[in-house]
C-alpha cells in the first residue's frame, strides 16, 4: 500500500504496518487476540445491534402514535418493546463502551502492548456472539414478551422463548466477566513504567471501577437467571407462588446486579468525558482524584441500592427508608464530577471539534438524568412514579442519552487513532446538534406523561395522553436522522486515504504517542511515561522512573 | 405557578396530594436550575475561553479543596433534605388510620375485583366514600399487578401468594382513574379500574341497589356499559377483530364449535353459560383463559349483555 511506503520513507530504521493491515484476511480478524481488533469487532457488532434496537424503538414509538392499534397488535407491541430493551441492554449498552472502546483505548493509554489475557479477550467476544445468536433466534421461538426485567411469576408462566433469551443473557454475562477480569489484570499488571495508580488517564479508573461491578455483580444475575430456567424447565418452585416461591425474591436478585449494571453503563461513559473535556480545554483535569474515588464510590455504592427499585413492591417500610437514604449517596459522586468537568473548561483553551460538542451534550443529558434521579430516590414521589413513563424517560436519559452520546464522543475522538481518517466535521457538528435536539424532543416529553399518570409497558393509553406521545414520536424521528447522518459519515470517511498525524487533537495521553492507526504492537518499545496524563504545561513536571527511559 | 404544577401533574384528589406535590415541585425546580446553571457555565466557558490559537497556554489547576468541598456539602445537605421530606409522605401514606373501611382488591389478568365490608362485590369500578379513610387490602390471582391511582398520587403492587396495603382519604367527589403498573401480558393497557368517590347518600345508595344511574339505563346500553368496564372488551371485539377471545359480531343465532367438536347454539342460555361458568364450553382455537363471573355480574347486568349481543349484526 502507498501509505506503508510513505511511512517507511519517513525515517523509521524498521517499517512495521499497522494493525488493520496486517495480518491481512477475513480469517486473520477471527483469529486474532490483537485488543484493537477485538474493540473494532466489539463495536460494529454493537452498532449493528444498536441499528436492530434502534428499528424496534422506533417501532414503539409509531405504534404509540395513536391510542390503541396503530401498526401492530398488542402482542407484538410487548414482544417488540422487550427485544428493544433486552438488546439494547445486554448486547448494545452494557459492551458498548468497556468492550469496544475500552478494549481499544485501554492498553494504549496504559502504555500496554495488548490486554493482560488477549485469548481471553477473543473468548469475550464469541461468547458474545454467541449470546447475541440466541438471543435473535428467540425470534423463531415466538419471541419473548416479558419485558427484559424478565418479573415473576410472569415469565416463568408465559409462552415463547423466554427459556431461550434468559440463557442468552446468562451466555452475555460471561463475556461481561470475561472483559472486566481482563482489564483488572491490565491494570494492575500492564502499566507503563512511571504510571502510578494517579499517574492513570481517567478512563482507566472508570474502566477499573466498571471491572469491578462486572465481576461482582454479574453472577448473581446469571444464579438467577438459571433459578428462572429451573423454574421453567424443571418446574422447580423458587419465584411462583403456585410452586410455594417468592415473586419478590425475584426482584432482589434481579435488582442485585441490574443496578450495579446501571453504573456499568454509566461509569465508562464518564470515563470518556474525562478523557475529551480536558484535551479539548487544553487544560489538566481539575480534581483528579476526586474523579477517579467518585467513580470508585459510584461503583461501591451502587451494591446497597438496588432495592430503591421496590418501593412499592411491598418492602417494609424500614427498608425503604434504608434504601432511599442510601441512594442519595450516589448523587455526591455524580455532583462532584459534573462540576469538576465544568471546572476543567474554566480558563482553558477550548475547542469546539466534535468529540467536544458531543462532551457538552453529555454534560447537559447527565445533568438532567441525573436530577430527575432525585425524584425517583425519594419515597414519597418514587410512590407517585414508578413504573410510569417517567422512569422510562430518567433511565433513557442516563442509560441512552448519556451513555451512547459518550460512545459517540468517545469513537470520534479517538476515530483518527483507530483507522488513521478523519470524518467531516461540519456534518458531525450538525448531526451532533440534531441528536441533541432530537433526544429531548423524545424524552422530555415522557418526563410529562409520566407525572400525568402514563403507565409503561403500555400498548393502549387513554386519548388525553395523545399530544405528548405524538410529540415524542416526532422527536424520535429526529434523533434517528442524527444517528443516520452520523453513520453516513462516519462510513464515507473510509473513502478518505489513511493520513492521520499520530497526535490530532493535542492529546498527553499515551495513545497519541504512537502513529494513527498503531502497529499491532501499539508502540515502538515501551514507552515510559515523562508527564501527567493531563499536564498542559510548556515544560511539564516530570513523573516516574526515569533511569528506565532508554 | 400553579399553570406549571396543573401542567405537571394530574388534579389532586386524596388527602396523599399534599406532600407529595410540594416535594415533586421542588425537585422539578432544583432540576430546572441545575440545567440552566450548569448550562449558562458551559455557555460562558465556551465564548470566553474558545480556543483562537494553538499555541494558547492555559494555567495549570489541579484542584481547588474548598470549592471542591463547598460543590460536596451543599448537594449533601440537598439530597438529605429532600431524603427526609420524602420519607415524611412515605410514613403517612404507609401507617393506616384505626378507624379505615377496609375493602380487598384483587387483580386478576385483566380486571379488578372488589369486595366491601357487607359482602357487596363489583368489577372495575370501587365506590368508596368521601372524606373518610378507606384501606384496600391488595393481592393477585395471577401474576404481579400494581395499583396506581395518579390523582391519588398512590401506588401498591398486588401480589399474588401475599398481601400488601394501601390507604387513602379521598377528598373530591368524583371519578379518579385507576391503572395497572405492573407489566402482565397482553390486556395490560386495557387492565383499568375507575374510582367512584361518592357523597355518604351516594355510597349508602350504591351498597343498597347498586350504581343509580345503571339501574335506569335500557338493558341494551347496560349490556355495552358491562362490556367497556368489566373486561370483556379486552378479549372480545365489537367489529369482528380476532382477540383472546371470539368476536362478538353476529354470533346471536349462530353455532360455535367448541373445543369438544360439538357445535353450540348461541342463545341467551349459551351467553349465560360463557359468562358464569366460562370453562364449561371453550370455542375451538381459543384458550381457556376466560375467568368465572360467578358473583360478579348483577342478573341485570348479565340480561344486558344477552340484549347487548343480540343487536350486534
Amino acid at each position: 500500500m502507498s501509505e506503508g511506503v510513505l511511512h517507511a520513507g519517513a525515517g523509521h530504521a524498521v517499517h512495521h504496518a499497522d494493525y488493520l493491515e496486517e495480518p491481512k484476511g477475513l480469517w486473520s480478524w477471527l483469529t486474532t487476540v490483537d485488543h484493537k481488533r477485538i474493540g473494532l469487532m466489539y463495536m460494529w457488532s454493537v452498532l449493528f445491534f444498536f441499528l436492530v434496537g434502534g428499528i424496534f424503538a422506533l417501532l414503539i414509538r409509531l405504534e404509540l402514535l395513536t391510542p390503541k392499534q396503530t401498526i401492530m397488535d398488542a402482542e407484538t407491541y410487548n414482544r417488540v418493546f422487550t427485544l428493544h430493551g433486552a438488546i439494547m441492554t445486554f448486547l448494545v449498552i452494557i459492551p458498548a463502551i468497556p468492550a469496544a472502546l475500552g478494549n481499544f483505548a485501554l492498553p494504549l493509554l496504559l502504555g500496554a502492548k495488548d490486554v493482560a489475557f488477549p485469548r481471553l479477550n477473543l473468548a469475550s467476544l464469541y461468547v458474545y456472539w454467541t449470546g447475541a445468536a440466541m438471543a435473535v433466534a428467540t425470534l423463531a421461538l415466538g419471541g419473548v414478551d416479558t419485558g427484559w426485567t424478565f418479573y415473576t411469576p410472569y415469565s416463568t408462566t408465559t409462552g415463547g422463548g423466554v427459556t431461550l433469551m434468559v440463557l442468552a443473557a446468562f451466555v452475555l454475562g460471561f463475556s461481561s466477566i470475561f472483559t472486566g477480569v481482563n482489564f483488572i489484570a491490565t491494570i494492575h499488571k500492564l502499566r507503563a513504567p512511571g504510571m502510578g495508580w494517579f499517574e492513570m488517564p481517567l478512563f482507566c479508573w472508570g474502566m477499573y471501577a466498571t471491572a469491578l461491578i462486572q465481576i461482582l455483580a454479574t453472577p448473581v444475575l446469571g444464579i438467577t437467571l438459571l433459578l428462572i430456567v429451573m423454574e421453567r424447565v424443571l418446574g422447580v418452585g423458587i419465584f411462583d407462588p403456585q410452586l410455594g416461591g417468592d415473586p419478590v425474591l425475584f426482584q432482589h436478585f434481579f435488582w442485585f446486579y441490574s443496578h450495579p449494571a446501571v453504573y456499568i453503563m454509566i461509569l465508562p461513559a464518564m470515563a470518556v468525558i474525562s478523557e475529551v473535556i480536558p484535551t479539548f480545554s487544553k487544560k489538566t483535569i481539575f480534581g483528579y482524584k476526586a474523579i477517579a474515588f467518585s467513580s470508585v464510590a459510584i461503583a461501591l455504592l451502587g451494591f446497597l441500592v438496588w432495592a430503591h427499585h421496590m418501593f412499592v413492591a411491598g418492602m417494609s417500610l424500614f427498608a425503604g427508608a434504608i434504601f432511599s437514604f442510601l441512594t442519595f449517596f450516589i448523587a455526591i459522586p455524580s455532583a462532584i464530577k459534573v462540576f469538576n468537568w465544568i471546572a476543567t473548561m474554566w480558563r482553558g483553551s477550548i475547542s469546539l471539534e466534535a468529540p467536544m460538542l458531543y462532551a457538552i451534550s453529555f454534560l447537559l443529558i447527565f445533568t438532567i438524568g441525573g436530577l430527575t434521579g432525585l425524584f425517583l430516590a425519594a419515597l414519597s414521589t418514587d410512590v407517585h412514579l414508578h413504573d410510569t413513563y417517567f422512569v422510562v424517560s430518567h433511565f433513557h436519559y442516563v442509560m441512552a442519552g448519556s451513555n451512547l452520546i459518550a460512545l459517540l464522543a468517545g469513537m470520534h475522538y479517538w476515530w483518527p487513532k483507530m483507522y488513521g481518517r478523519l470524518y467531516n466535521k461540519k456534518l458531525a457538528a450538525i448531526s451532533c446538534a440534531l441528536i441533541f435536539i432530537g433526544f429531548n424532543m423524545t424524552f422530555l416529553p415522557q418526563f410529562v406523561l409520566g407525572s400525568r399518570g402514563m403507565p409503561r409497558r403500555y400498548f393502549n393509553y387513554l386519548p388525553q395522553f395523545q399530544d405528548l406521545h405524538v410529540a415524542s414520536t416526532i422527536g424520535s424521528w429526529v434523533l434517528a436522522a442524527g444517528l443516520f447522518l452520523t453513520a453516513a459519515y462516519l462510513l464515507a470517511s473510509f473513502r478518505q486515504p489513511k493520513g492521520m498525524a499520530a497526535n490530532p487533537w493535542g492529546g498527553r495521553t499515551l495513545e497519541w504517542e504512537t502513529t494513527s492507526p498503531p502497529t499491532t504492537h501499539n508502540f515502538e518499545g515501551q514507552p515510559v511515561l515523562q508527564h501527567g496524563p493531563y499536564d498542559y504545561r510548556p515544560e511539564p513536571a516530570p513523573v516516574g522512573v526515569k533511569e528506565l527511559a532508554h | 405557578m400553579n399553570w406549571f404544577r396543573d401542567f405537571l401533574l394530574p388534579r389532586g384528589a386524596s388527602t396523599h396530594v399534599g406532600e407529595m406535590d410540594g416535594l415533586f415541585m421542588f425537585i422539578t425546580w432544583l432540576t430546572v436550575f441545575f440545567f440552566f446553571f450548569n448550562g449558562a457555565l458551559i455557555l460562558y466557558a465556551v465564548r470566553r475561553w474558545r480556543r483562537r490559537s494553538n499555541k494558547e497556554v492555559t494555567p495549570h489547576i489541579t484542584h481547588d479543596t474548598r470549592l471542591e468541598l463547598v460543590w460536596s456539602l451543599i448537594p449533601l445537605a440537598v439530597v438529605m433534605l429532600i431524603f427526609l421530606w420524602g420519607f415524611k409522605g412515605y410514613v403517612k401514606a404507609w401507617v393506616v388510620p384505626n378507624d379505615a373501611m377496609e375493602i380487598i382488591a384483587t387483580g386478576k389478568k385483566w380486571v379488578w375485583e372488589f369486595e366491601y365490608p357487607d359482602g357487596t362485590r363489583t368489577l372495575n369500578d370501587l365506590h368508596v366514600p368521601v372524606n373518610r379513610p378507606v384501606k384496600l387490602v391488595l393481592t393477585s390471582e395471577d401474576v404481579i399487578h400494581s395499583f396506581y391511582i395518579p390523582e391519588f398520587r398512590l401506588k401498591r403492587d398486588a401480589i399474588p401468594g401475599r398481601y400488601t396495603e394501601l390507604w387513602f382519604t379521598a377528598t373530591e367527589p368524583g371519578i379518579a382513574q385507576v391503572y395497572c403498573t405492573e407489566y402482565c401480558g397482553k390486556g395490560h393497557s386495557d387492565m383499568l379500574a375507575r374510582i367512584f368517590v361518592d357523597t355518604p347518600e351516594q355510597y349508602e345508595t350504591f351498597l343498597r341497589e347498586g350504581d343509580e344511574q345503571v339501574q335506569k339505563m335500557p338493558l341494551k346500553d347496560l349490556g355495552r356499559l358491562v362490556w367497556e368496564n368489566k373486561g370483556c372488551a379486552t378479549c372480545h371485539s365489537l367489529d369482528g377483530t380476532r382477540g383472546q377471545g371470539p368476536s362478538w359480531k353476529g354470533i346471536w343465532n349462530q353455532r360455535h364449535r367448541g373445543a369438544d367438536g360439538k357445535e353450540h347454539l348461541v342463545d341467551a342460555d349459551y351467553i349465560r353459560q360463557s359468562i358464569l361458568m366460562p370453562q364449561a364450553m371453550v370455542v375451538q382455537g381459543y384458550e381457556p383463559i376466560m375467568p368465572t363471573y360467578q358473583g360478579l355480574l348483577r342478573e341485570r347486568e348479565i340480561l344486558g349483555l344477552i340484549e347487548f349481543i343480540k343487536e350486534l349484526q
